[in-house]
């Protein structure tokens, strides 16, 4: 058993920046384990650019946002692991992992970084009747195919859901010459990013179908076609609406969902609304020393919100294990109000914030001229500025400095909502 | 060359009469259509279960080898090393159901020669399974109900009648049986015409076909699809035993029972189709499924859902499996229109047709048959000291390939490296169980399809989900025209 000041389980943005940032907090007993052969997430396969907008004002492409950390780590000296899967996490905060090169490995932390990121929901998760034939693909894994080992899936291809790697990989496969025949979307929405709608849609004339679902999957070896239906305001499909596309590839970006089934085994108490771990405004989850951060606590529509979010884990990790108090007093729920779902975080310790916290969540709908305000114990004490546009593509951000909550360490419940005009 | 015995049909009835043929000194050739064993019809897609024997109607064949059969999986599990639990099943009676029925049934089951049943009341059964839906009234209790992985068995059934001198001829569609003097012949769709003194009809949804070419006996095969969800292992723990339902006049019930590996699976409908092979799911049946399990499991978990499937049952049109050598087709023996109990029913069928094939033909056992059969090491069962030395052996064994199911690389080479190795993707999936979990391959495909092209010499444009067309990739980027 080796012991550790901070473990870092995962080597993408979130791991990276979490990394990065308790090292210059003054960790130096750390240490990332990564699955893959190298660092960067799945960053490594998305070779679109569009990343770091916020966090360096310019437009990178995901392997040179991912290289922007990685450098930072090896100028460092953060020390990593690659080919190493982590495989139990305890609430005493034994980490077990496997590597071909280090065997099996167990280290005794003092602090644990989870950083492992979300996996994408498969056919079979929404039940889509049909043929189980070859050619149905999560588009994340489409993406790896084509980016990283250089083969196409198919060429006629039918997207089904529009999240963001969907979105990206029309374009992608349009320009491989694969014709993209249309993007099917359950809801009244997409719950992918507007721009990625304008750049990888709009440009290449690939409709969007809104309020349409795939009711049927042909092709007894390979994918043949896909039947489509309209649905009705219970996401159910309409009789008689169906229309069938000839395709020899379904994409399906239905939705990610944080990876925490090693969290689970920890103890840690996972969210329904997330389905990510519930923290605290340190990013502390209930487990003692065991902090959450990147796409394992809530599914990011940016990396550079990862990245931002992750560093400030890495910095209260570091907090942690110097010894530094961490935050005491009640704990008050942050309830989920109008228009508001998977809040992060769940619970603040409102007599002792410290540094602005920052609420995210996605809006449940799309609403138009939305203000974010905060209650305490049904009290409005804080009104955001009016946004033009909130949509469920689009993580909702709020900054609440420390004076909203002065004088409520006894509140009941702090509640998050939209109030929309009109 | 004229072999001993061909068998048609490498499902779970065909391999487990291979294996026990090849207890004897004989010549035995496999054939299948599909390119794996367990692949082409209802072994890969069924429910799972080894029944005590109290459904079947009393006197009928299907009665007597389901108990025979029954009672023989612990030995052959032990000796294949098969994952195999009694964990006993449970027929759940209702409101509104009609509750003698669980006498009716405890009676018949009895008479099957099923041991100790009993009828539980309302409050035994929810002492069992606490999780049980609000409105369950009572069940029966059968003890010797367990359950197994059908294609792993099968797997492992074929694996070890190579290993003791079967042969096994895969991708090998049969399109005629016919006798010529004292030999049978088999043709196939590749022009190809084997010989062999004996000819084994264990041809699932094509079973009644054969046996039609050769016998006046007939068998007509009515197809009946069984639709099923599977949910996340995270609930393996929810129920202990198979939780059937009693039959009704409203249907047959719906199953919630855990798999050996922790998932949960859920269904068959029952609805007759015209093509045997059509095993297409639907929203009609897997929305029956979900509503009648609802019953047993109130807060059935829909998001926990992982996949779901269909397999067509090849029910006979006598209502009982068809054992054995008509009298007007001599050295042809059928194990046809084997449906449910077909799976707990193999071993006990595989070894009275052996005995009687092997009697006809006048052969000798063998005194160097080997029972035991050593399965893949399961990375995932393992504890940390085994799979620290199983590292240090083999690094292969360090690198999980599969992140929900825990397999390694190691495991996925041996698949492929072993007697009737892995050739496709769902020949991995079945052997290893890489691809099977919550996230459904899509971590481990790329790397499975590139492991499968490093062990088997192919370009990754060949590799296939499951044989024929069934390929995964179209071909290199690049080699389109740029839009």
């Amino acid at each position: 058993m080796k012991n550790l000041d901070v473990l870092i389980i995962g080597g993408g943005p979130a791991g990276l920046a979490a990394a990065v940032a308790a090292w210059e907090a003054g960790v130096r007993d750390l240490l990332i384990l990564e699955r893959e052969e190298s660092l960067g997430g799945i960053l490594k396969q998305c070779i679109h650019n569009g990343f770091g907008l916020q966090r360096f004002g310019e437009e990178l492409t995901g392997p040179e946002y991912a290289q922007r950390y990685i450098d930072q780590a090896m100028a460092l000296g953060v020390p990593y692991q690659c080919n190493t899967m982590v495989l139990d996490v305890t609430s005493d905060r034994v980490v077990t992992a496997i590597s071909p090169t280090e065997g099996l490995q167990q280290f005794q932390a003092k602090a644990i970084i989870l950083a492992m990121g979300c996996r994408e929901r498969p056919r079979g998760a929404l039940g889509t009747p049909g043929w189980r034939c070859a050619g149905v693909y999560s588009a994340g894994t489409a993406q790896r195919f084509v980016n990283l080992e250089g083969f196409l899936p198919g060429k006629k291809v039918v997207i089904l859901g529009s999240g963001d790697i969907g979105l990206i990989m029309a374009r992608r496969m349009t320009f491989e010459g694969c014709e993209v025949k249309a993007c099917v979307e359950l809801m009244p929405y997409s719950s992918g990013l507007k721009r990625n709608i304008v750049q990888c849609l709009d440009d290449y004339n690939i409709p969007l179908m809104l309020n349409h679902t795939v009711v049927d999957i042909s092709g007894r070896e390979r994918l043949e076609g896909v039947t489509i239906a309209e649905v009705g305001p219970d996401r159910k499909p309409i009789p008689g609406t169906e229309q069938y596309i000839e395709c020899d590839t379904l994409l399906l970006s239905v939705g990610l969902i944080p990876e925490n089934e090693l969290s689970a085994a920890a103890g840690v108490a996972l969210s329904p609304a997330t389905s990510g771990p519930v923290v605290d405004e340190t990013l502390a989850t209930n487990i003692p020393g065991i902090f959450a951060a990147g796409n394992v606590l809530h599914v990011h529509d940016l990396v550079d919100f990862v990245s931002e979010e992750s560093a400030r884990a890495g910095e209260q990790a570091a907090r942690y294990v110097q010894g530094q108090s961490a935050p005491k007093g009640t704990l008050i729920p942050v309830e989920q109000g109008f228009g508001v779902n998977g809040i992060v975080p769940q619970h603040i310790h409102a007599g002792q914030v410290e540094a602005p916290i920052r609420f995210m969540f996605r809006p449940r709908d799309v609403y138009k001229a939305a203000r974010i305000c905060v209650d305490i114990d049904g009290e409005e004490v804080l009104r955001g500025k009016p946004h033009m546009i909130m949509a469920p593509g689009e993580m909702a951000v709020l900054e609440v400095g420390p004076e909203t909550f002065a004088g409520h360490e006894n509140a009941k419940k702090i509640t998050v909502r939209l109030e929309v005009k009109g | 060359m004229v072999r001993d015995v061909i068998i048609v049909g490498a499902g779970v009835v065909g391999c487990a009469i291979a294996r026990e043929l090849s207890r004897w000194d004989l010549d035995i050739l496999v054939v299948d259509q599909a390119s794996d064993v367990a692949e082409g019809g209802c072994t890969k897609a069924n429910t799972a279960i080894v029944h005590g024997g109290y459904d079947a109607k009393e006197g009928t064949l299907k009665a007597k080898y389901n108990v025979e059969g029954n009672g023989m999986f612990d030995q052959l599990c032990a000796e294949l090393e098969v994952p195999f639990e009694r964990n006993g099943s449970l027929v759940v009676a209702f409101e509104g159901d009609d509750l003698s029925q669980l006498e009716v049934l405890r009676k018949r089951g009895e008479t099957n020669g099923v041991p100790g049943l009993k009828v539980l009341s309302e409050a035994e059964l929810r002492e069992k399974e606490p999780h049980v839906g609000s409105t369950a009234r009572g069940a029966l209790w059968v003890p010797t109900g367990a359950i197994v992985c059908p294609y792993e068995l099968t797997i492992a059934l074929a694996e070890n009648a190579v290993e003791n001198g079967a042969h096994f001829q895969l991708d090998t569609a049969v399109t005629g049986i016919r006798r010529e003097g004292e030999v049978w012949l088999v043709e196939t769709a590749a022009g190809e015409t084997l010989e062999a003194k004996a000819v084994v009809n264990a041809a699932g949804y094509q079973s009644g076909k054969f046996n039609n070419m050769v016998t006046a006996e007939k068998l007509d095969i009515l197809p009946r699809r069984g639709e099923y969800y599977m949910i996340d292992k995270s609930y393996a723990g929810v129920f202990h035993s198979a939780m059937f339902q009693l039959p009704s006049d409203k249907g047959k019930g719906i199953l919630v029972a855990r798999t050996v590996d922790g998932s949960i699976l859920i269904g068959p409908t029952a609805e007759d189709v015209d093509d045997p092979t059509d095993t297409r799911t639907t929203a009609e049946g897997l929305d029956k499924a979900l509503t009648f399990a609802r019953k047993t499991w109130e807060d059935m978990p829909t998001r926990s859902f992982i996949t779901t499937f269909a397999g067509v049952r090849p029910r006979p049109s006598t209502g009982d499996f068809k054992i054995g050598e008509p009298a007007d087709a001599p050295f042809f023996f059928n194990a046809a229109g084997i449906e449910s109990p077909g799976l707990t029913s193999a071993p006990a069928i595989g070894k009275d047709l052996a005995q009687r094939i092997a009697q006809r033909l006048n052969a000798g056992k063998k005194d160097n048959f080997n029972p035991n059969r050593k399965a893949i090491p399961k990375f995932r069962e393992l504890s940390n000291e085994e799979r620290a030395a199983l590292i240090a052996q083999d690094p292969a064994f360090g690198r999980i390939v599969c992140r929900c199911e825990t397999v390694t690389e190691g495991e996925i080479r041996a698949a492929i490296r072993r007697p009737l190795g892995a050739r496709t993707l769902d020949g991995v999936k079945r052997r290893t169980r890489a691809g099977m979990g919550r996230c459904q391959s899509g971590f481990c495909s790329p790397r499975v399809v590139a492991i499968l092209c490093e062990e088997l010499g192919m370009d990754p444009t060949e590799v296939t989900k499951f044989g024929g067309n069934s390929k995964l990739l179209v071909g290199r980027i690049g080699e389109e025209g740029k839009a």
